[in-house]
């Protein structure tokens, strides 16, 4: 088994990373002294206790090998993700409906089977139905479709 | 009484109309996402958040309390009706609430659900009125060392109490601690982590990371595997239990009423360990333990007690003195601290009808659960068969609205994927997110209090072992670990 599928290693590897990152980070923050704590303090504290529990995790999973279970799902992770950056890019620029529509379309294609036609409606129905609840009901100050760039 | 003429405020205050709208609104919201299959009262309290930013706090409370009992129990009719529980608490309630369906005693089992869960809601109601003043002037007496080592020892035992590896808990807690530290430094203005994103200033919100690490984690972990899911919606017909089932749910209902009500308090447990406790009792002291996983009404009845008594005691706490002992308290925190309320012992003193109110409206929205969810039950069957393709891209479309609304601002719902992929990387090797959670909401403040406490004794840390309320929970801090690491290492070191 190689180090990719070795489940505590790999999360172990994670959070030395972000230990470390926080560490690096917290350079630039004055540190201060116990008795008056800078704000590089309390994170840099933080960040090598999680280097140190996270080498452990590491050490650990070195010695276990667990694998990880069943398989990774990248792809509907990858749409998920991307139904988010849709949406917060259409959102300023075109406004509730589009964004909204986007976001069902992008996800759905990271389901287990992507059927166009119903996609197509179940984009239609909610955007319609939560744009509807939003601006009516909820009187959120958004406009449904923008005026395109150029003209506002 | 005190507690009587408290109490009759708290019901003054919740019976105003619109509270008592929202408390309705709360409670019907809940169980509508609670029921969904996965989506558990964490995620329901999460994409529902930002609806109650415009609300006075009070209402806003009101309501966020009625979408966590009104999820909890939507999570348990899912349970019964298709073997798939949409939270940890309610996974018990599976074993014998299925089975009970399957034989065609849905109806009973969802009734007797309802009711074990409403009693027990009484009594968690009742002891949040009766403990929670002393708690609060005990809590008075806390210094900043105080708090320093309760949210240590909160944090330690919600790391070890967690379903799951107690070291890499304790990593999430840490990498919460610091996702909470993100922002702009109270002290002294430094802009902590923020790469120069001017929108992080204020911090990372609180939606952006519930969405991110239940919300979006549960769906991809949804759509990695089949979909195999069985509905029992023939035989729903007769709700009402038979005379017998009510005698034989009725002592399970108060023995998972008294260990919930007790594991509500501790830290870390909250109702999904409560659950399984209850049923492992229920099975032992049973006369005839096969019967359970094969249909008993007992499993079902105490189960649900027993969660819903601990949703209700964990309020105690939080109210009381300012820690959360779950990942959803933590959120109820949030929510306060969202509102300008600090949550602690000044709470009942200062905002007296937030308190009293808040614990009113609990019993009524338990009463709301109850004349409500059981004639609505047709209605929450007929989500149950709504096929999974449809549901989750109108979740994740939720999610980016929800999380956009916040500060009308893009960078929010980026942030959100963002912590939604590293919160499946992680969910995926096995790391628990609900600690991340409680040390997300605690970071700021176990940061302030450190500093106070190292301010007031000039630099000497021996302060949080001098003063005795600090060292007794410095020494529950250790003793948790002791005994959880302890056994492990010997197990796996071969250290006799």
């Amino acid at each position: 088994m190689g180090l990719l599928a070795n489940r505590d290693f790999l999360a172990g590897l994670v959070f030395v990373l972000i230990g470390v990152l926080a560490v690096a980070v917290a350079r630039d923050y004055p540190m201060g002294t116990a008795m008056r704590m800078g704000s590089g303090y309390f994170p840099t504290v933080l960040g090598g206790i999680l280097v140190l529990l996270g080498a452990w995790v590491m050490a650990r999973g070195l010695r276990s090998r667990e694998p990880v279970k069943g398989e990774w799902g990248w792809k509907p992770l990858a749409f998920i993700a991307l139904a988010f950056v849709l949406f917060g890019l259409l959102m300023p620029r075109l406004g509730l409906v589009p964004a909204l529509a986007a976001a069902i379309l992008a996800s759905a294609l990271g389901g287990r089977e992507f059927r166009t036609k119903e996609a197509l409606v179940l984009a239609a129905v909610m955007s319609a139905f939560t744009a509807v609840v939003l601006l009516v009901v909820l009187k959120m100050p958004y406009p449904l479709v923008a005026r395109v760039l150029w003209i506002s | 009484m005190d507690i009587l003429s408290n109490l009759a405020f708290g019901f003054g205050v919740a019976f105003s109309l619109q509270n008592l709208a929202y408390c309705f609104a709360g409670v019907l919201l809940g169980t509508l996402i609670g029921v969904l299959p996965g989506v558990g009262p964490l995620v329901a309290i999460g994409m529902l958040f930002p609806l109650t930013f415009t609300l006075p706090p009070v209402a806003a409370l009101i309501m966020l309390a009625g979408i966590y009992y009104g999820a909890q129990y939507g999570g348990s009719t899912t349970s019964i009706l298709v073997n798939l529980p949409g939270e940890t608490a309610s996974a018990v309630t599976c074993l014998d609430g299925y089975q009970m369906a399957r034989q065609g005693r849905a109806g009973p089992a969802l009734a007797v659900a309802a009711i074990a869960s409403f009693f027990a809601g009484c009594v968690g109601t009742l002891l949040i009125a009766l403990a929670g003043p002393p708690l609060a002037e005990w809590a008075l007496l806390f210094g900043a060392a105080e708090y320093f080592s309760l949210m240590l020892m909160a944090l330690v035992a919600s790391a070890v109490l967690a379903s799951g590896d107690i070291v890499k808990c304790l990593c999430m807690v840490v990498v919460g601690l610091l996702l909470g530290l993100v922002g702009a430094d109270v002290n002294s203005g430094t802009a902590r982590y923020t790469f120069g994103v001017l929108e992080l200033f204020d911090g990372i919100g609180f939606t952006v990371i519930v969405v991110g690490l239940f919300a979006v984690t549960e769906v991809v972990s949804n759509l990695e595997s089949k979909e195999i899911r069985e509905v029992f919606t023939r035989g729903i017909s007769g709700l009402m239990p038979t005379k017998k089932d009510i005698k034989d749910s009725s002592w399970a209902t108060v023995r998972g009423t008294a260990i919930g009500s007790l594991f509500g308090v501790l830290p870390g447990t909250g109702p999904a360990l409560s659950s399984f406790v209850t049923y492992m009792v229920e099975k032992k002291i049973a006369k005839d333990p096969s019967r359970f996983g094969k249909g008993a009404i007992e499993g079902v009845a105490a189960p649900e007690a027993a969660n819903n008594a601990a949703a209700q005691t964990n309020f105690i706490p939080m109210l009381t003195l300012g820690i959360p002992s779950s990942a959803i308290m933590a959120l109820m925190m949030g929510a306060m601290i969202v509102q300008g309320i600090t949550p602690g012992p000044q709470v009942m003193t200062q905002n007296p009808d937030l308190f009293w109110g808040l614990i009113a409206s609990m019993w009524i929205g338990n009463l709301l659960l109850v004349v409500l969810n059981l004639p609505l039950v047709g209605i929450w069957v007929s989500l149950l068969r709504v096929p999974y393709r449809w549901l989750f891209p109108s979740i994740i479309m939720f999610c980016c609205i929800g999380n956009y609304s916040i500060n009308s601002s893009p960078v929010d719902v980026y942030l959100c994927a963002l912590v939604g992929v590293l919160g499946y990387v992680l969910v995926k090797l096995e790391c628990e997110p609900a600690p991340l959670i409680l040390g997300y909401v605690l970071g700021p403040l176990m940061e302030e209090y450190l500093r106070r406490a190292m301010l007031l004794s000039r630099g000497d840390a021996s302060v949080f072992f001098t003063r005795p309320l600090s060292l007794a929970f410095v020494v529950g801090t250790v003793l948790i670990l002791a005994v959880m690491i302890a056994p492990a290492v010997r197990k796996k070191g071969g250290v006799p």
